[in-house]
């Protein structure tokens, strides 16, 4: 959540981020090629989500006699110790994965967006209150929150561990939102629209909610990373039922059965990477809209080589001088 | 004095939240499992545990739930956490004897992480367009990641490939626990693997964080007059430039503190390090839900004493909170 | 008016100074953005301050006027890139150095010892953690390294003081102190290493108009005492006209007339400095009509060929969309010849060398 925490702050200091300028502002984001990487690779695994049923080669609860064999062509990434095959696992475990972490950042940003905004846009002692109530949800470790929980239902299978996630986990975006909902309360545009007399709802649905997209989509998307961390821990822990896959599943499987001991990578190896892939596909679709909303992080100048052969090294205090100026001039 | 007195009503909010939560949570699930596996394991608890267990878990069906209220903070008062299922001892001393050990381990790890990650990305922030862009798609995976699966492939990599270090415990199960200097390194030997793994995971986010606090701080004008006043790079970098950015990094480590506190928990048990962590899941698996709730509150506590001191060193390095009114 | 401000500018007058250049910009260019087609925010510019003089620089928003002062000591940020010029300081020796060509460490000896800047936004040019003393002792003590932290000190309480601002203030961090004040201890500080050159941009623009005013009595007074010279940056040409010794006018990346204070404001030559002197009221004198300048300045990333001011110019001919016109001494009988204007209208040479028929200045540019 570090990430995601310095994300924040660079929000909270650009108060300029969010005037009112549509249109060309949502192309721009799509050519942001960290942004672009990230949508396509989110993009694939919406895709395996979706067919996995049909392209998995095997399936995952099938046992066979091919017990703890390392990557071949018949098992691209190996089997389990009851020789069950990995990637098929893997495969089938995506849409759990997927379904929860949207599930949980939806549900986690709804509620962030009804505290966060009503506590900005009503200030005094509701704001107080609303606030006080997002930061005990902050400063409780959420982990150790969700577990007891989680561990004291009788069953906590997908859609129940989303929403514990999401009801644990809102606080975040809340804050976020209320910062900025209280710096936009006092723009003119919206107290114009108040002069005008326009319903609170009215001023919060058309003036102040399109103003907070970029913040509440980035909120979105790191609620999604964080439920997908939780909900794999959750299973790798073995507090989620073991016999419904998710990646975290198949680690708990791999821990469970000594994989480590046995040398058995292929078991634990594949399922880490896939999570660092997703994560980190939501980490550059968050970097993307940070730095489309602060164009300072953005990366000074386009190419870096031809920076370097111009000898330019950009620096605070001290501007690099070229002479490459046309003295077309006296 | 107006930041800290708001910052202990808010603790004590939060404090207060916590218990009440964990007041809540076994009341509000459906089924009873707790006066189950009391009436299970008669005989092996006393007949006080067993009546602190029904105070603290609300099986007593005529109190109302004020009175229960009232008598759960009694209890927490005294101290009274509840009685183990699986040790047969009172909570409070289960989690005494595990608490060093998560503290230890966790603390440490988190403070060099902070600082190495701070450094780094202060460097990072400062001269950019250098080699040192290249550490951040590598602190893109690494934040990624969960902190268990680089336990998991750290194990596999220097304890059971190369063999360097063990892969579990938190000492050499031969010795007694004394203060003696093989005792002290034999904790170390075992803590470094997973100190090591706390560290790789979590600087990350503290080299990105501080990354980018640099980057805006930098195009402050008083960074523009500490060059224009002919100061010393360093001065510049470290007195004006890294010395407001780690503001709001010191903001950032309070409120990750629960989630790095969370995830270095789940390492325990990779590890099998005999911390709170480590009891946490082991009573989750055992449903022992009297060591599962006292597990929770102590953490919780133990993250808001770390956050005010997180509140205390902002205050220290923040002059603006310390004014009046 | 006050008798007080005719006071103020009898001071700056009689200190005017005989020319003996100081700090000399020549032929400065300046773009911004490090990729194949940035914006060129200056384009050859070329300005002398002399010693003892305040030099005012004038122009509308985004007329390259503080980017000047930002690149000619080398503080402007990325993705600013000088792509050529040169920037000469000469010390009191008489030893001349060209800034651009300094080492990192030389830059940094030089900087404060011999140029100091006031920047615009008092607010943020102080580091907020750190008490103003240290802040002003710690430019003091880089530069004199013998000095203790104590006599750096001492000195701050003796600058603080300078500028009416009581030394027990040494203490207090910026946040405590009102912005006039910050601005004060801004010129405080920039004053600390006694330099030969301030460079103060938009210095009094966020404070009110009573302060505004005390500040520059006071920056009138200081040079009075202490000799450095200025070089004033503001878009208020009236202020200008009140404290400066001699006034350059910018546009669009560009000077395009450079004249004494008194000639400037009597006797505009270039269309566009006339434009500018009727946009503000002036402070004395008889009552004039204010007109604002119709139009909006030219986009800088496209400017087009010819006289950058030519669409917003009335008396723009022929010649001005294909000859961009040069700094030449203006074509009015009896003018200064030290003075300067970039007009076609003063330049019947360029005009005629291009092939096009050269129109008269008009009455309005030839005011005796």
């Amino acid at each position: 959540m570090t990430v995601e925490a310095a994300f924040f702050e660079d929000l909270e200091i650009a108060p300029d981020a969010t005037t009112p300028r549509k249109g060309k502002r949502r192309f721009l984001f799509m050519r942001n090629a960290k942004a672009l990487t990230g949508l396509v690779i989110l993009g694939f695994f919406f895709l395996i989500a979706i067919i996995g049923p049909w392209i998995a080669p095997y399936d995952p609860n099938e046992r066979s006699s091919a017990i703890l064999q390392s990557p071949s062509w018949q098992h691209l990434m190996g089997t389990t110790h009851q020789g069950q095959d990995v990637m098929s696992q893997l495969i089938l475990g995506t849409r759990s994965v997927l379904v929860v972490g949207f599930v949980a950042g939806t549900v986690a940003t709804v509620i962030g967006v009804i505290v966060g905004v009503t506590a900005g846009y009503i200030g005094g002692v509701g704001d107080e209150s609303l606030s006080a109530l997002s930061n005990v949800f902050l400063v409780i470790p959420q982990l150790p929150l969700i577990i007891i929980i989680a561990g004291q239902l009788p069953s906590a299978g997908g859609l129940t561990v989303a929403l514990v996630i999401a009801f644990t986990g809102w606080a975040w975006g809340a804050r976020v939102l209320r910062a900025q909902t209280l710096s936009l309360r006092k723009r003119d545009f919206v107290e114009a629209a108040r002069a005008n007399g326009e319903s609170t709802w009215r001023i919060i649905s058309a003036e102040i909610l399109p103003n907070l997209t970029a913040i509440i989509a980035a909120g979105f998307v790191g609620t999604v990373g964080f439920a997908v961390l939780s909900q794999i821990t959750l299973s790798f822990v073995g507090i989620t039922p073991t016999n419904e896959w998710n990646w975290g599943t198949v680690l708990y499987w791999a821990q469970a059965q000594l994989a480590l001991q046995r040398g058995a990578w292929w078991w634990f190896v594949p399922a880490g990477l896939l999570i660092a892939l997703l994560g980190m596909a939501l980490t550059l679709i968050n970097f993307g809209i940070d730095e489309f909303v602060n164009p300072r992080l953005r990366s000074v100048g386009i190419n870096a080589r031809s920076m370097r052969k111009r000898k330019i090294r950009p620096r605070i205090g001290f501007t690099p001088v070229v002479y490459e100026a046309k003295e077309d001039r006296a | 004095m107006r930041f800290f007195t708001r910052r202990i009503v808010f603790y004590a909010i939060t404090a207060w939240a916590a218990i009440t939560i964990n007041f809540f949570i076994p009341r509000i699930m459906p089924g009873d499992p707790v006066s189950a596996l009391i009436a299970k394991n008669q005989g092996r608890i006393s007949p006080d545990a067993a009546e602190a267990l029904r105070a603290l878990f609300g099986l007593d069906e005529n109190m109302s739930l004020w009175d229960q209220y009232v008598a759960y903070w009694k209890l927490l008062l005294q101290g009274d956490l509840g009685t183990s299922f699986t040790y047969m001892a009172p909570v409070a001393d289960v989690i005494q004897q595990a608490l060093p050990w998560t503290i230890g381990l966790v603390g440490v790890a988190t403070i060099i992480s902070f600082t190495i990650g701070t450094l780094v990305g202060t460097g990072i922030g400062w001269r950019r367009g250098t080699w040192m862009d290249g550490l951040l798609p590598l602190s893109t995976f690494f934040s990624a990641v969960p902190y268990f699966w680089l336990a998991l492939i750290a194990i596999s990599l220097f304890s059971v490939t190369l063999g360097w270090f063990p892969a579990s415990g938190s000492y050499d199960r031969s010795m007694v626990p004394t203060l003696s200097w093989e005792f002290i390194g034999s904790v170390i030997y075992y803590g470094f693997l997973p100190a090591m793994t706390i560290v790789v995971s979590s600087i990350a986010g503290w080299m990105l964080g501080m990354r980018n606090m640099m980057v805006t701080v930098s195009s402050e004008d008083y960074v523009t007059v500490a060059q224009a006043k002919g100061l010393k790079e360093r001065t510049v970098m470290m007195g004006y430039a890294a010395r407001n950015a780690i503001l709001p990094q010191v903001s950032s480590f309070a409120l990750s503190l629960g989630f790095i506190v969370g995830g270095t928990l789940v390492m325990e048990i990779v590890f099998s390090y005999q911390g709170i962590g480590y009891y946490l899941f082991s009573a989750v698996n055992a449903k022992d839900y009297p060591l599962m709730q006292g597990c929770f509150l102590v953490i919780t506590f133990a993250v808001l004493l770390a956050n005010m001191a997180a509140d205390v060193a902002y205050g220290v390095l923040d002059p603006r909170t310390r004014q009046e009114g | 008016m006050s008798n007080s401000a005719v006071s103020t500018q009898r001071a700056f007058r009689a200190n005017a100074a005989a020319t003996d250049p100081v700090l000399e910009i020549k032929n400065l260019s300046v773009d911004y953005g490090y990729d194949e087609d940035p914006t060129h925010v200056l384009r050859q510019v070329s300005l002398t301050l002399n010693r003892g003089e305040v030099l005012g620089l004038a122009g509308e928003s985004g007329c390259g006027k503080s980017t000047l002062a930002y690149a000619a000591t080398r503080l402007l940020p990325p993705p600013g890139l000088i792509t050529g010029g040169e920037v000469i300081f000469t010390d009191r020796g008489g030893q001349q150095t060209d800034i651009l060509t300094l080492s990192d460490a030389d830059l940094r000896a030089t900087r404060w010892q011999d140029l100091a800047i006031v920047f615009q936004g008092a607010m943020n040019s102080l580091n907020p953690v750190y008490r103003i003393g240290r802040q002003i002792a710690d430019a003091i003590r880089a530069h004199l390294p013998g000095v203790t932290k104590k006599e750096a000190l001492e000195r701050a309480a003796g600058m603080l003081e300078l500028v009416g601002i009581s030394a027990d203030r040494l203490r207090d961090y910026p946040h405590q102190l009102s912005g006039g004040m910050r601005q004060r201890v801004m010129i405080a500080m920039a004053l600390a290493l006694d330099p030969q050159v301030l460079i103060m941009d938009e210095p009094t623009t966020a404070l009110d108009v009573v302060m505004q005013r005390q500040i520059v009595e006071q920056i009138a007074e200081l040079r009075d005492r202490l000799g450095f010279s200025v070089i004033f940056i503001t878009h208020d040409v009236s202020l200008l006209i009140e404290i400066a010794d001699r006034i350059a006018i910018m546009y669009a990346g560009e000077i395009v007339e450079d004249a004494s204070a008194q000639d400037m404001y009597r006797r505009p030559r270039h269309p566009y400095s006339d434009a500018l002197l009727h946009s503000f009221p002036p402070l004395r004198g008889p009552r004039r009509e204010l007109t604002g300048i119709p139009g909006s300045p030219p986009d800088l990333s496209n400017l087009p060929s010819g006289c950058p001011y030519r669409d917003r110019c009335a008396f723009v001919f022929d010649a001005c969309s294909a000859i961009t016109p040069e700094l030449v001494a203006p074509a009015v009988e009896g003018d200064d010849p030290r003075r300067s204007v970039a007009c076609l209208r003063h330049d019947p040479a360029a005009v005629a060398a291009a092939g096009f028929e050269p129109q008269p200045v008009p009455v309005e540019l030839s005011v005796r």
